[in-house]
């Protein structure tokens, strides 16, 4: 059993699988929506959310067992967790450690918030956004999602 | 979409150089020198999925004037669209009638959408309300027909926050040195905060009037757009901007006397019409130049 900080919270460590640590806390949901795991999908996760981070202040933090990210979800995970670290575990110890990058071409992860984009209709197209300077501009309408938003609000 | 298929979706993607290559063949093109011969065989889809009369002329007029053919989409109404079919598929069906596609569509993203899809090059007839590149290369070629498109001063007067056509122009000018943007426009309808920092961020002075008669003898440009009755609370707010914001003789002579008049039609009250009369109006001079510059992207895409 793992202790997480000092609030006494734990976890039960995985024998195989994805523990993705030092995410934005409040985006622990959000990162397993990110991945494609819903109600019904047949994967054993944890979520701890708020916890102590032994580098100060909160953190969020995933487990997910008998999987391991592949690199396109890594980048899709630091669009809202850019501090996030994520460990690939075989056999109960770290095969793997990477910090996530954000990637400078998303597709298929963020809904277009305007309405009249063309990725809002039925065209089988995938969103696509790219770094902008003021955030992420979409490919197609130029639309920009800037700082200022919950880009979770759009994924 | 080929590999060496050139498209022209949006002025935003064309370097200052590329602007000025095309800028040059439409003035070869607005001084007669063409044969008439060079896209002879060629043939031009016309798809528009929204009525622009003008937009779908020019095109079409620019297209025959360089010996090519024009392939019509005809209306909506009575095409596939309202059985159901999406744009992709329209798109890959007419890339094989055609040479190049001019599309005009209502959603935002349409043509860049169908670039990628088609075996043709295609031109953004516009999108919605975002990209309207041949607008704005008609804008900056009347700019480049009286003055160097450099170390000027432009004024932008009207619905400046809706108004497509200034957004793009606005983004166009920031490739150009030393441009200095005056905004003038009503309460609620001033320039987008992100514009205004896009444009700043681009390193252009942007510069907010509270009339145009502060500015107005500083200015080598101004360009005027239409105030829409619909973005007003109420017709008596209307009227009182519209008085506000006309241009009339009397105000022009308080300007440069080199300095011009562009609106992209169609007017309704914002310059009086015996403006018109004056050297410096030039919009319906810049509504003809819209037939070279479409030239000049015809034969950009289509050229052997």
């Amino acid at each position: 059993m793992k202790r997480v900080g000092n609030e006494g919270i734990v976890i039960s460590p995985i024998k195989n699988g994805t523990v993705i640590d030092h995410i934005t806390p409040g985006k622990g949901l959000t990162v397993i929506r990110i991945l494609g795991i819903q109600t019904g999908t047949p994967v054993t996760f944890t979520v701890a959310t708020n916890v102590m981070s032994t580098r100060g202040g909160r953190k969020d933090m995933v487990k997910i067992e008998n999987r391991e990210l592949m690199k396109a979800e890594v980048g899709k995970i630091a669009l809202v967790a850019p501090d996030a670290k994520i460990s690939i575990i075989r056999d109960f110890t770290v095969a793997a450690k990477k910090s996530v990058e954000i990637p400078s071409d998303i597709a298929g992860v963020i809904r277009c918030p305007n309405p009249n984009c063309i990725t809002n209709t039925r065209e089988p197209v995938e969103s696509r956004f790219v770094v902008h300077p003021r955030g992420f501009q979409c490919w197609y309408c130029d639309t920009v999602i800037s700082r200022e938003m919950d880009i979770s609000d759009y994924i | 979409m080929t590999h060496d298929q050139k498209n022209i979706l949006s002025v935003r993607d064309m370097s200052h150089e590329e602007i000025d290559v095309l800028l040059s063949v439409a003035a070869k093109f607005d001084q007669s020198e063409f044969t008439g011969h060079e896209l002879d065989g060629k043939i031009l889809a016309v798809l528009f999925f929204e009525p622009s009369t003008r937009t779908r002329m020019s095109f079409s007029s620019a297209m025959m004037r360089l010996g090519g053919q024009i392939l019509n989409f005809g209306s909506v109404a009575a095409s596939s669209v309202v059985k159901g079919e999406t744009l992709s598929d329209t798109i890959r069906v007419t890339s094989g009638y055609a040479d190049a596609i001019v599309l005009r569509h209502p959603k935002e993203g349409a043509a860049r959408l169908a670039s990628e899809i088609a075996a043709v090059p295609v031109i953004n007839g516009g999108d919605g309300a975002g990209q309207h590149p041949s607008q704005t290369l008609q804008d900056l070629f009347t700019i480049r027909k009286s003055m160097q498109l450099e170390n000027i001063d432009v004024g932008v007067q009207g619905d400046l926050r809706y108004g497509r056509t200034v957004h793009s122009l606005a983004n166009a000018l920031t490739k150009y040195d030393n441009i200095r943007l005056h905004t003038i426009a009503p309460e609620g309808l001033e320039l987008p905060n992100y514009l205004r920092q896009d444009l700043t961020d681009a390193g252009m002075e942007v510069i907010a009037h509270e009339s145009i008669e502060e500015i107005i003898s500083a200015l080598d440009v101004l360009y005027v757009t239409r105030l829409q009755r619909e973005r007003f609370p109420d017709p008596a707010a209307f009227a009182s901007f519209a008085a506000t914001y006309r241009i009339t003789s009397a105000l022009l002579a308080r300007a440069k006397p080199s300095m011009i008049i562009l609106h992209p039609l169609p007017r309704v009250d914002e310059i009086d019409p015996a403006v018109d009369a004056l050297p410096c109006a030039k919009y319906f001079q810049q509504a003809h130049y819209g037939v070279s510059v479409r030239m000049a992207m015809l034969h950009e895409v289509m050229r052997p």
